[in-house]
């Protein structure tokens, strides 16, 4: 007999043992690894992709900082080279006007310091002219000087017009002093005398008279009483002439300084 | 002439005995159990793995690859059953270049054993995934007609992959001991390397066709023309 029933029994059971055994040594085990590595795995490389990501992230992320940067940079640079070209045009601005300035500033103290060598070496010219004229006419002048001279202001107390006349008699009068006759020298008595003359003269009333002898006129004769002055000298003229041409200087050096 | 590893017996006590069928399955049993044991001790789940490792995920997996291939959707829920039943076939076959080792697949009680497991596995996969009334249905497809020859179809197929295995595996042992008897140098050796493929495409094939089997069961029919019309 080639079948026999409890073998077939036997070994069925058996098979039905192994098939339990191997579930439970075999397929199981194994099966789990297989699955819990493949679970690593995809984690991993969905940590692998997350990390992928996040470095793109990053890099898009830096990139982006990077060309922000730059264009801040360059915002930045351009501010500063506009602002260093504005400071650059004040700062040459400002040089150029305080260069400008300064400039002025010399040429007027030049022109100043011209104008007022001017006026030294005028004044000095003027007062050496007058100084040579006045040595000169003293020097001249002489006792038949005087005598011309006392000629002369004689001749003028004579032909002073109606109204000096009065004027002066009017102070004359009233004067508490005596009148004042100032000469460069001492009068001679006979010329005292013709000038009391020729004052009793011109005027009614008796005039008392004090002679004085002032050498600064340089030549001349001088009557004065309150607030009147009747005078021929040198001096005066020299005066009046050193006035006129102090008058014409200052005429002239005013257009001349107004002209630069 | 001995036919089957059956008639060795060592100990016998009424019904019960002990052949060398029943110790030498053990053996293969003891030997995949232990092994198994052995290597799924520590098993790795980092990329790093031992070389026995390996290669049983080479196995399982390639088991589960073909079960798929076979058409069943969820290999893992027979992997066991099919994957077992190669794996037995297999070594049993393999372990016959061990001199003195007899395989109990050689015994037609073994290869009956093993298509009754088949035979009842399929309907309890069927029922399992169809429920009692779909997986009775299935006789009566395409028409009612059809019912008597598919149960004929269910027996004979059953009976067939006992015959099979059996005819294969002692077959193969049968002219080992005949070629050994006249000719005992090169030949045995060329009918032993030749038993070794014929064991291992019986064990494929048995497998295979299991997987077929419970697949053709277990599969829930697609509602065809007709029953789109009716709908």
């Amino acid at each position: 007999m080639i079948i026999d029933w409890f073998t077939i029994g036997a070994q069925a059971l058996n098979f039905l043992i192994l098939v339990w055994l191997m579930k439970r040594f075999l397929y199981k085990p194994v099966l789990r690894a297989i699955d819990a590595r493949e679970k690593r795995i995809a984690a991993e490389l969905a940590g692998a992709d997350e990390k992928k990501a996040e470095a793109q992230k990053e890099g898009d992320e830096f990139r982006r900082k990077n060309s922000e940067f730059d264009r801040q940079r360059a915002a930045l640079l351009n501010k500063a080279a506009e602002e260093a070209e504005a400071g650059r045009r004040r700062l040459l601005d400002e040089a150029r006007k305080a260069a400008d300035a300064l400039g002025a500033r010399r040429r007027e103290i030049l022109r100043n310091e011209e104008r007022s060598l001017h006026q030294a070496i005028r004044r000095l010219t003027q007062r050496e002219v007058f100084a040579v004229a006045r040595k000169a006419l003293t020097e001249l002048a002489g006792v038949s000087l005087e005598e011309r001279l006392g000629g002369v202001f004689i001749r003028r107390l004579r032909e002073l017009d109606g109204r000096a006349k009065t004027g002066f008699a009017g102070a004359l009068k009233t004067a508490p002093e005596p009148a004042l006759v100032r000469s460069a020298f001492d009068l001679p008595a006979e010329q005292r005398a013709a000038i009391q003359n020729a004052l009793d003269e011109t005027f009614p009333a008796g005039i008392r008279v004090r002679f004085e002898t002032a050498p600064d006129l340089v030549g001349g004769i001088e009557l004065s009483t309150t607030g009147q002055k009747l005078a021929w000298s040198i001096a005066d003229y020299l005066a009046e002439l050193e006035k006129g041409v102090e008058e014409l200087l200052e005429k002239k050096d005013e257009p001349a300084a107004h002209s630069r | 002439m001995r036919l089957s590893p059956d008639e060795i017996v060592f100990w016998q006590h009424g019904v019960f005995k002990l052949n060398a069928t029943i110790v030498f399955t053990w053996v293969l049993m003891f030997v995949l159990a232990a092994g198994s044991k052995l290597i799924t001790r520590k098993l790795s789940t980092g990329l790093e793995r031992s070389r026995w490792q390996n290669l049983l995920e080479i196995v399982v997996t390639g088991i589960e690859k073909q079960l798929e291939e076979v058409g069943l959707n969820q290999p893992r829920k027979y992997l066991g059953f099919l994957g077992t039943l190669f794996l037995f076939v297999a070594l049993a076959s393999l372990a016959t270049v061990i001199p003195g080792y007899e395989p109990p697949t050689g015994s037609l009680s073994t290869t009956a054993a093993l298509a009754l497991c088949v035979f009842v596995a399929v309907p309890f996969f069927g029922i399992r995934e169809q429920g009692v009334g779909g997986y009775l249905e299935s006789y009566v497809r395409p028409t009612f007609i059809m019912l008597p020859f598919n149960l004929i179809s269910e027996i004979s197929r059953t009976l067939a992959l006992a015959v099979r295995l059996f005819g294969n595996m002692m077959s193969g042992a049968m002219i080992i001991g005949i070629l050994l008897a006249i000719a005992p140098f090169i030949f045995p050796l060329v009918m032993t390397g030749l038993g070794l493929l014929t064991g291992m495409v019986q064990a494929y094939i048995f497998s295979i066709l299991a997987a077929v089997y419970i697949a053709s069961a277990t599969r829930v029919p697609r509602p065809g023309p007709g029953a789109a019309a009716k709908q």
